[in-house]
């Protein structure tokens, strides 16, 4: 029997899921070899049990823990897709502020108070705190990054379909940049965040002008005290890097030490 | 017998739409009781949590806005970031950006007119079964994708959350060999789109029609996707776009997490047929052509024919995509250090994406930091207008249909939009009780 997989998506803005779309030259082969079940951005099927479920986006309401708490009672393999899955990513910086004020600042105090106490819809009016999907429930498998690699979600479904474990090595960017050639982004004066994150992705910002953001988490040997120093060290404002531990790394003990 | 149908439709987590929405048809002995459009989707912020950025991050981070139209949420904010620093960006820049922008109306128009509207027509529940029945049609409309994906990808660093283009300029500028690359398979794909649009012709589009509010950016010079004024179809009235609360009017329901809008009616539509019908005469002749066979006269108030829209602007966009690259590459490209000073200020930016009018106002301090922040999304002007097509279209297709063919035809409607809703909450389910 074919594999049975499916999609999920939460709080996102569904671009990995799209990024998988983008797999245009293997995903006939791959479709080929699965039985895609559930996948509502693009198919209308459904099914009861996963062999594997994918997981799009960060977790807000209670609703939303619900839904997820019961995906993974029928999940074997539950893979976190993506950084807003795999530690909340730019929505994360949410959690610096009170949800009261968060609806407060883009509905206005009057609407907010009505809409939350509307006896029929005040249930998807009950934001609490951006999780990862971690936080609510065992992730076998996490594919990181904004957006996910498509070559990481390749290897992932060749593996689980072949019975091999994944392997993600545990490199930061700096060690791709070095393979890639790329002139370092210290070297031209700028700070960058390669040497604490997460590698994987070929260093895909660096390479084309831009510099690394850690969208792919923080490496788990990360020493983030170190990295706040050597950028002290060259001059660059630390208010501006604390910007800048808050763009993808809110939720990240340790980097944007949001409330958790 | 009409007065016989008590129906209670709940079409909840709606599919092959981007985002959570769900619909709900109550009737009763043939009475309509209630039609609602339901937006679940949890709130992310945005606004709020972009405070305290510098202007480049912001525009980083508004990318992450959406998946599909990214490329779209950059360039919005990089023109309300622009404004509001008091920067000109030079004529190259602008070049690149408007071509950056067609590339992602191919990818977007291709993905939802192929892959998730075609289904309904064919009778199937996703591209999956076709994948097995028309193989061959699923490869080709893969392989229009892909070139539109490789496109963005040439100019932007990547197809998702790209990152070559910032404040001021481009990080880098795509690579002249990598572009003639692209010209010369998009010239290959203008045979593909005839063939794409033989296929579109055959579809059986449903007859049903309201007369709507029509919004879109309108330009002298072109069919205005990058620049131009806000127009209505209602008088022509244009609106400068510093002026855009004036058209959208927002204001919030209890059972949808994004905003509604609305400006001389009840609700008004923005995308592909509003763009459509306010601008018909300055598309490409060939679109405008493509348009004729589609057998579509102007202007079009049948919702459902939005699908068609989106062909006739695949057909424009390819070939006004040919001959800006053909003077890209004519022309070559100069090096332009794309550097800015933080500072002080306020400034709107709108621009026109797959799913229509897109607008984006950033306040900065004195710091150079986001004070506050404003983004009015397609979907979000475009919720209000479905519910109203709904309430229309149900009286009218209740004598004639079984609660099934009702659903379905709700969530065509709904999908002829191309509805982005995790875009617009910073939508849709059907549920048979």
């Amino acid at each position: 029997m074919k594999p049975k997989i499916a999609f999920f998506d939460f709080a996102s803005c569904e671009g990995c899921q799209l990024a998988l779309l983008n797999c245009e030259d293997e995903l006939l082969d791959i479709l080929a070899r699965v039985e895609l079940v559930e996948f509502r951005e693009a198919i209308s099927e459904r099914a009861v049990r996963y062999d594997i479920a994918f997981i799009e986006g960060s977790i807000h309401r209670e609703q939303d823990l619900e839904r997820l708490r019961d995906i993974r009672s029928r999940a074997k393999v539950l893979v976190a897709l993506g950084a807003c899955a795999c530690n909340g990513n730019v929505q994360a910086r949410a959690n610096f502020v009170a949800p009261a004020e968060n609806y407060k600042a883009v509905y206005g105090e009057a609407e907010r108070n009505r809409v939350q106490t509307d006896p029929d819809y005040w249930p998807i009016w009950s934001h609490t705190r951006v999780r990862a999907v971690g936080e609510v429930v065992k992730v076998d498998y996490q594919l990181r990054g904004c957006p996910m690699v498509p070559a990481e979600f390749l290897h992932l479904v060749k593996s689980l379909l072949t019975g091999r474990e994944p392997f993600f090595p545990a490199n930061a960017v700096c060690v791709e940049c070095k393979k890639n050639g790329n002139e370092c982004v210290f070297d031209r004066g700028q700070a960058c965040f390669g040497p604490i994150a997460y590698g994987g992705c070929d260093a895909v910002c660096v390479g084309g002008g831009h510099l690394c953001d850690a969208c792919r988490g923080l490496l788990p040997y990360a020493n983030v005290e170190a990295h706040r120093q050597m950028l002290a060290a060259r001059g660059i404002d630390p208010a501006k890097v604390q910007n800048r531990y808050r763009l993808h790394l809110s939720n990240e003990p340790g980097a944007g030490e949001a409330r958790r | 017998m009409s007065d016989s149908k008590t129906y209670k439709i709940r079409l909840e987590h709606i599919t092959r739409v981007e985002g959570h929405g769900s619909i709900r048809i109550d009737t009763k002995r043939g009475q309509v009781e209630e039609v609602r459009l339901e937006i679940i989707e949890a709130n992310r912020f945005f606004e709020n949590f972009v405070k305290g950025m510098f202007p480049h991050e912001v525009v980083q981070t508004v990318s992450r806005i959406c998946g599909i139209c990214c490329v779209g949420h950059q360039l919005a904010g990089l023109k309300a970031v622009e404004a509001a620093l008091g920067l000109t960006v030079s004529d190259q820049t602008v070049r690149l950006r408007k071509l950056f922008n067609e590339s992602q109306f191919l990818q977007s128009h291709t993905l939802h007119l192929f892959f998730l509207a075609l289904p309904d027509f064919l009778g199937v529940p996703s591209i999956l079964p076709l994948a097995q029945k028309e193989p061959e049609l699923v490869k080709r409309a893969l392989a229009l994708k892909k070139l539109a994906n490789d496109y963005t990808t040439v100019f932007g660093g990547r197809a998702l959350h790209p990152m070559a283009n910032t404040v001021n300029g481009w990080r880098r500028l795509p690579d002249l060999g990598q572009v003639e690359g692209i010209y010369q398979r998009l010239k290959g794909a203008v045979v593909e789109m005839e063939r794409m649009l033989a296929i579109v012709k055959t579809l059986k589009v449903p007859d049903y029609e309201r007369e709507t509010e029509y919004v879109s950016l309108t330009h002298p010079d072109e069919y205005a996707l990058y620049d131009g004024v806000v127009k209505s179809s209602d008088n022509g009235e244009t609106v400068p776009v510093q002026d855009y609360r004036r058209v959208t009017n927002e204001f919030t329901v209890a059972h949808s997490t994004s905003k509604w809008s609305r400006w001389h009616r009840d609700s008004y539509m923005v995308g592909a047929l509003a763009r459509v019908n306010n601008n018909f005469a300055q598309l490409h002749p060939r679109a405008r052509e493509a348009a004729a066979e589609l057998g579509f006269s102007f202007p079009c108030c049948n919702p459902y024919h939005n699908n068609s829209a989106q062909m006739v602007e695949l057909i424009h966009c390819l070939h006004n995509s040919l001959a800006g690259l053909e003077e890209l590459l004519n022309r070559g490209l100069v090096e332009e250090e794309a550097r800015y000073t933080p500072g002080a200020g306020r400034g709107c930016g709108a621009i026109e994406v797959p799913r229509g009018i897109l607008f984006h106002e950033y306040g900065f301090g004195d710091d150079g930091r986001c004070l506050d922040a404003n983004a009015i999304i397609p979907t979000s002007q475009n919720i209000n207008n479905i519910e109203q097509d709904m309430k229309a279209f149900v009286p009218a297709m209740l004598p004639a249909m079984g609660q099934e063919e009702l659903a379905l035809h709700m969530e065509m409607l709904l999908r002829a939009y191309d509805p982005c809703i995790s875009c617009s909450v910073h939508m849709l389910d059907v549920r048979f009780v």
